[in-house]
């Protein structure tokens, strides 16, 4: 479990990227931090991994404050993936990978071994482990930068953003292939990004963050798309102009399909509607 | 034409190879001269420049120092350094060591300072400590711009130890000088193109050195 | 100290000589440069002659070739016109391959709209390509001019006048104060004319340099 108790973040110049943020990311969930840029989300989540110490405030780590342990231990045992993967160029695939589990004195062939079995896992074929940073596409580096997040088996994966610089389709299919990484791993996950949708796909628990590290609101999917607590979240959510108010309609090939509040489809209707039952229940 | 045609015979005729004074000796305390400057440049240039790109303190300082530097004659140094030591190499030494700071030292935090910031920060992230950066990322990164340096500064140096026999060292300058005394233009040039010959073998030598130390990632495909 | 009181007169005509050296070699290498780095830019056949021939260009050292030029061109070993054109041709081999670089980088989206209005291929190189290679230019003039300043003194060890004659002048004659003189006064030389250029850039290329924001520009 992760405990942020009144952290705040300031900086020499004035600007405050976090006022006072307290929250309780429970272990082996996916707790995604959403908002715009400037809501101070980075911030919070390199505080973890002490890759930025708090100014006030405590982050603990199964009741341990980080700001006691060395950085780099600390750091070692902690998975983190970032936007462009960050790889060293000028090692091979298979190399990135091992890079923790080496700085931790496993031998070469065992963090090799390692990483080809995380490579199988992240959905990367074998015969890239040889292959150089530069000669993956943005997808493949991705997913090695998650393998190399993996690669010392942490409790913790801190992800800022890490699926924001791939092209749609390729993002979706990173996402479904966390989700199924994780529903195999239970890891304690800490997911930073801009995009609700993405926030409403992988988070257990989900955090809206206004300016300054703000919680504008907490809670699971569900709760927070049913009961909005402001216009701020609403709007956020897209609620406000009826982006996600979905009601059914006939098509003319017969289907039910879903409209939003601009009348756009949204989606295909695969279920029976309540209320709209037509005889035969179990 | 005839000029060069007599240099080329000047530089074969066996009569000059040997000898202290020989073109076999002359080229040896060249290359020596270029050599020691350059690795005794390289001890101070290097981890100074390692340090102002891995810290980012001092690169004021170290743009500043460079720029001044390289405004500063050499054969001003090498004349004012042999008034104060005495004739002989220690002089000139002294001087073609600072001619060839700048361009080591540029390279060298130039190169670290290239490295993408995200490259970095990921590796910190992963728990390398900032010795483990520097030694795994930024050094190995910023190898082809150290060694680009060093390239010039040794093309620099080999150019300018000619001026090394103006205050009674050795080196290929000497060729030069005992030509210009004695009006011996066939010497001079022979003198000039030997020099030119140095420069360019230095040149190819560095040209593979930084193939060689450009990481395989990096290389173009 | 005393002996730069005494020689003032000296040291004047050495930095005129100096100037008249250097200024005119500055010049013709950047007038130069620009048509050789434009074709260099534009004629594939040409760039790598160009580019390679400014590299081994750059490889000759100085004091040979001051020694060799006179050779080739007929003039005397004292001429300083040798120096001159040396030192444009070092001039050459420093900005060719910066003009030709700064060409090929530029916007290509900014070219093509500037075609797209309708400019002509030579009042487009004019007023649109190559104010915009500017700071890449200057920058490249600045390195020239830095280190012309310092080559001209090595003409002095053939004889050529220049600040250069106070270092062998006074090397044999073992005046410290006179090679020190020649020192500060060659740098100083070198750094006012780098602020020099470093001002008329901010004249022709008022918009590579931001003061503050215009007035009534949304922040």
């Amino acid at each position: 479990m992760i405990e942020f108790e009144n952290v705040a973040k300031h900086y020499p110049d004035g600007t405050v990227a976090v006022a006072d943020f307290s929250a309780r990311l429970p272990a082996h969930t996916t707790t995604v931090l959403v908002g715009s840029s400037g809501c101070g989300k980075t911030t919070l989540l390199r505080m973890v991994n002490r890759m930025v110490d708090p100014t006030s405030g405590r982050v603990l780590i199964d009741g341990e404050d980080v700001a006691a342990q060395d950085p780099v231990k600390l750091r070692r045992r902690i998975g983190y993936v970032m936007q462009h993967a960050g790889l060293l160029p000028h090692r091979k695939v298979i190399d990135n990978i091992a890079t923790v589990p080496m700085l931790n004195g496993v031998s070469r062939a065992d963090a090799h071994s390692r990483a080809l079995d995380l490579m199988d896992l992240v959905g990367l074929d074998p015969k890239l482990a040889k292959r150089y940073p530069s000669q993956l596409s943005g997808g493949q580096q991705q997913r090695v930068g998650v393998a190399r997040g993996l690669a010392s088996d942490p409790n913790i994966l801190l992800m800022d953003e890490p699926f924001g610089a791939v092209d749609p389709l390729v993002r979706r299919d990173l996402q479904q292939e966390l989700l199924r990484v994780q529903s195999e791993l239970g890891k304690t996950i800490v997911f930073v990004t801009h995009d609700i949708d993405e926030a409403l796909l992988l988070g257990d628990q989900i955090i809206i963050l206004a300016q300054g590290g703000e919680v504008a609101q907490r809670g699971t999917g569900t709760e927070i798309l049913t009961t909005p607590a402001d216009a701020f979240v609403s709007q956020f959510l897209g609620i406000d102009h009826g982006g996600r108010a979905l009601h059914p309609q006939s098509s003319s090939t017969g289907a039910t399909i879903l409209v939003d509040g601009y009348g756009r489809a949204a989606g295909i209707l695969s279920g029976a509607l309540p209320g709209h039952t037509t005889g035969t229940q179990p | 034409m005839n000029y060069f045609a007599d240099a080329l015979a000047w530089i074969v005729d066996p009569a000059h190879l040997h000898g202290s004074n020989g073109i076999l000796a002359r080229s040896a305390e060249h290359l020596w001269y270029t050599l020691l400057a350059v690795a005794l440049a390289c001890l101070v240039a290097i981890p100074a420049g390692w340090y102002v790109g891995h810290t980012g303190r001092g690169r004021g300082f170290a743009v500043g120092l460079s720029g001044a530097v390289r405004a500063v004659p050499t054969l001003g140094l090498i004349t004012l350094f042999g008034i104060l030591l005495g004739i002989g190499l220690t002089g000139p030494m002294l001087a073609f060591v600072v001619l060839a700071i700048p361009s080591i030292l540029a390279g060298a935090y130039a190169g670290v300072e290239a490295i993408d910031p995200a490259v970095l920060d990921a590796a910190r992230a992963s728990g390398m400590t900032e010795w483990q950066v520097l030694r795994q990322v930024e050094i190995p990164l910023g190898l082809p711009l150290t060694v680009a340096g060093v390239r010039s500064a040794a093309l620099q140096v080999v150019a300018t130890a000619t001026l090394a026999a103006y205050v009674g060292a050795g080196g290929l300058g000497r060729y030069l000088f005992l030509g210009l005394k004695t009006q011996d233009y066939a010497q001079m040039l022979a003198g000039s193109l030997l020099v030119v010959a140095l420069a360019l073998i230095s040149e190819a030598v560095f040209s593979t050195v930084q193939r060689f130390t450009t990481p395989a990632g990096l290389r173009t495909l | 100290m005393r002996w730069v009181v005494d020689n003032v007169d000296v040291l004047a005509s050495r930095t005129f000589a100096h100037l008249a050296i250097a200024l005119p070699a500055i010049a013709l290498s950047v007038l130069l440069a620009v048509p050789l780095g434009w074709l260099a830019e534009r004629f594939r056949w040409l760039r790598s002659p160009l580019l390679t021939g400014s590299g081994l260009l750059y490889a000759i050292p100085s004091l040979p070739l001051f020694v060799v030029l006179p050779l080739v061109i007929g003039t005397g070993v004292r001429d300083p016109l040798n120096i001159v054109i040396a030192l444009t041709l070092y001039g050459l081999a420093l900005m060719v391959p910066s003009v030709a670089d700064a060409l090929r980088t530029l916007d290509s989206r900014v070219l093509d709209s500037a075609n797209a209005l309708g400019y002509g291929p030579v009042r487009r190189f004019f007023t649109v390509d190559l104010p915009l290679a500017g700071p890449t230019l200057l920058a490249g003039v600045r390195v020239v001019s830095v280190s012309t300043i310092s080559l001209v003194t090595v003409g002095a060890v053939l004889g050529v006048p220049s600040l250069g004659l106070l270092f062998t002048d006074g090397f044999q004659r073992g005046i410290i104060a006179e090679v020190v003189a020649g020192i500060v006064l060659t740098v100083l030389l070198a750094l006012l004319l780098d602020r020099l250029l470093v001002l008329v850039g901010r004249v022709v290329l008022p918009w590579t340099h931001q003061p503050s924001r215009p007035a009534g520009a949304a922040a």
